[in-house]
């Protein structure tokens, strides 16, 4: 195809991304070093009240925000440097707990404690959701016809739910004296509140985490199964290798092209982990990066929001991305570049 | 497919393959099924630490309704209806209307006569038949489960939840059209290139893909909430304020989207014979020619797929819309925050139930009807990339 064509064919689609995601990075990026805030004047006010034997009068100074002609408050931008960046990471603070060498203390902070959660909750529930995920295909490949129709419709479920909603239907579970909290009581003979404190919501989370992923890697797991090459399998078994040698040695090999997808995948998605935060209400115990900007965007309840604080936890939060996907990224760049050449 | 018997999978292993099968469909199903049950009782079951009281309704019982053993086998029958017709009928139905109408009319078409007619049983027709079949049942009738409708009448007339869902029912459909008629372009385009240019934009979408939503939205909204003043010099007077507006939002969605979608179809497209548009260029037709006439005809399958995952991102967003609308365009994901955050008394709760569950119906007949869809389009496409 010749170049001309070819970005007729792509042209809308490169068109998108660049105006909605690299112009936003580029904005994002500029604003983080920059604050707007109102233009402040301070006036003298003299206020006076009826009293015996005259008036009393009492005058003060008032800070207001500067009015235009049309009524709108007059904004102002400034260069402020690193400001957005130290105040978001609460370097005093930061600075402080490390040479105390207090990691309670360095986790008590905001963007430390989001960081902490976010790679915990990442890199906990990717081993389990492969496991998970090939366990079910492998089951489902087992089972006769009949059931398999059945089997992945209830599967895909969880797949399928609205995140904010799912996270919702499991807290519903086990809040207050939820079904299955009222469960694990009659089991342990003991009063528990799971969402009292962090690790049991964390545990929740993750537990809801892998119970909405999985159907995904089950779904390309299975679909991968059915490419076994069957004539290596008989070769395998002609060797005298076992069932569970079949699988280690012939099996995953196969699905390991899809196992670096699906990591890939997860890695960016639960990066990003946030729904979780919203269904379970969670802001006072557990907090995620993404969730700190989110917070930083939603209007205060004087109607404020800090962009420039957001876009330097934005910033922050891009750059671990960036980190985490170094290898992953190097590695389909090479097996892209092997198949194309 | 024969497998040589010593291949065949053991007693052993069967069973344990059906036992492992058997927890997971449970695990998987039960929180939609519990607050299903939870959403169709009176709070005080709702809440119940006892699970009779969810399942069965005494106290709902005593309020409402409540559904007799013959009442329930209507339900059974009308929901082993709507899975055979599902599975079996409409695909059917579909392959015979794409001669007439072209596929994508005809799945669009199938699927709203499907949630349609699945709506007027669930609302106008079980609900006579509940009511009125009792009378002349004898003992049969006696009522086992307790059930009221009241949380979701509350929820869609009196907090008015259907705009809401009209709302969300407009960005979906304008992030799937907009997303697919963009994303096949691009994705045949870079199927059938050879540069390195191509390589570029593959990884450059991959590293977007990764970009958390909201560090785009930081992005985003101070551009848009002063968007009138930044396009005055362009647009004059007639430069619009984007933020709260419905449009820019979905093409904000798409954009978000299209990363996911042009690898998904661009392996789709690279398993379709590069001989197939090159014979149309032989006999003179343009790239565009070729498209339009071989390769559009062929390219059905994987288009529903990737349409599925843009219908996904744009009815499940929180983030961007909760952010980006105003009140009055909110769809209903975000809408559902104004239920669960009221939450003052039980009975608020219970309707934030009932606007979950009506928010995962949609979505429940959307699996029904595509699920084998979803699971070959996956094999054809994002697997291989």
């Amino acid at each position: 195809m010749r170049l001309r064509t070819f970005f007729w064919f792509v042209g809308p689609s490169v068109a998108l991304m660049l105006i909605f995601i690299a112009a936003p990075l580029v904005s994002v990026f500029v604003q983080s070093f920059y604050v707007t805030s109102p233009v402040l004047e301070t006036v003298e006010r003299e206020t006076c009240a009826p009293g015996f034997l005259g008036e009393v009068c009492t005058t003060q100074t008032v800070t207001r925000p500067l009015l235009d002609a049309d009524g709108r408050v007059v904004t102002e931008t400034e260069f402020v440097g690193l400001q957005a960046y130290r105040s978001v990471l609460e370097l005093d603070r930061t600075r402080a707990a490390l040479a105390d060498w207090d990691l309670q203390a360095l986790l008590q902070i905001d963007f430390w404690k989001a960081l902490r959660f976010t790679l915990v909750f990442t890199f906990v529930t990717l081993p389990i959701m492969l496991a998970v995920g090939l366990g079910l295909a492998l089951a489902v490949n087992t089972v006769t016809e009949r059931v398999k129709g059945p089997a992945i419709f209830l599967t895909l479920l969880p797949f399928i739910i609205t995140p904010v909603i799912g996270a919702l239907s499991i807290r519903w579970l086990f809040i207050g004296d939820g079904i299955l909290t009222a469960l694990i009581e009659w089991w342990l003979q003991r009063d528990v509140a799971l969402f009292a404190q962090a690790w049991t919501i964390e545990i929740l989370m993750m537990f809801y985490r892998i119970w909405h992923v999985a159907p995904f890697a089950f779904v390309v797991f299975y679909a991968a199964l059915q490419t076994v090459n069957r004539d290596t399998l008989e070769s395998a078994l002609i060797d005298g290798a076992n069932r569970w040698q079949r699988l280690r040695y012939v099996i995953i090999p196969h699905l390991a092209p899809l196992i670096v997808f699906l990591s890939l995948i997860h890695l960016m998605d639960s990066y990003r982990v946030f729904e979780e935060i919203v269904g379970f209400s969670a802001e006072s115990h557990v907090i995620s990066l993404q969730w700190i900007t989110y917070d930083y965007l939603t209007p205060d309840d004087a109607g404020n929001r800090s962009i420039s604080r957001a876009s330097a936890s934005a910033m922050l939060t891009m750059i671990g991305i960036v980190i985490l996907l170094i290898w992953p990224l190097r590695r389909t760049w090479a097996d892209y570049s092997r198949r194309e050449t | 497919m024969s497998l040589s018997p010593a291949l065949r999978p053991t007693t052993s292993i069967k069973v344990s393959a059906y036992l492992t099968l058997a927890i997971w469909c449970v695990f998987a199903a039960f929180p939609i099924f519990w607050i299903s049950a939870m959403s169709l009782k009176a709070p005080i079951d709702a809440f119940s630490s006892n699970p009779f009281a969810v399942i069965l309704g005494f106290e709902t019982r005593r309020l409402g309704v409540g559904l007799s053993v013959i009442d329930l086998l209507w339900i059974g029958l009308a929901l082993w209806g709507g899975w055979h017709v599902a599975t079996r009928r409409l695909p059917r139905l579909v392959a015979g209307l794409a001669e007439v109408t072209g596929p994508v009319a005809a799945w669009a078409l199938a699927v709203t006569g499907f949630a349609v007619a699945a709506l007027l049983v669930a609302v106008v027709i079980l609900p006579v038949l509940v009511l009125h079949a009792d009378a002349w049942m004898g003992p049969l009738a006696t009522p086992v489960m307790g059930v009221t409708g009241a949380h979701y009448r509350s929820v869609w007339v009196e907090f008015e939840f259907y705009r809401n869902f009209l709302n969300s029912l407009m960005i979906t459909a304008g992030v799937v059209t907009v997303s697919l008629t963009v994303g096949t372009l691009a994705g045949f385009g870079l199927a059938r290139c050879r540069a390195r240019v191509a390589f570029w934009i593959l990884i450059a979408a991959l590293v977007f893909r990764a970009l958390p939503h909201s560090v785009l939205v930081a992005g985003y909204l101070p551009a848009f909430i002063n968007s009138s003043e930044i396009l005055a010099p362009i647009l004059g007077e007639a430069a619009p304020t984007l933020y709260g507006m419905p449009l820019p939002v979905i093409f904000v969605l798409v954009a978000i989207n299209q990363p996911f979608t042009i690898w998904l179809l661009r392996s789709y497209f690279a398993n379709i014979p590069p001989e197939l548009d090159e014979a149309a260029r032989v006999d003179g037709c343009t790239y565009f020619q070729a498209f339009r006439l071989v390769i559009v005809p062929v390219m059905w399958p994987g288009v529903i797929t990737a349409g599925l995952f843009s219908f996904l991102l744009g009815y499940n967003d929180y983030l961007v819309t909760s952010l980006l609308l105003d009140a009055q365009n909110q769809t209903m994901v975000p809408g559902i925050a104004s239920f669960f955050n009221r939450e003052t008394t039980s009975t608020d709760q219970v309707r934030a139930v009932a606007a979950a569950v009506s928010i995962t119906a949609p979505l429940f007949l959307l699996v029904m009807v595509f699920q084998k869809q979803i699971v070959s389009g996956l094999t054809a496409g994002a697997v291989k990339g």
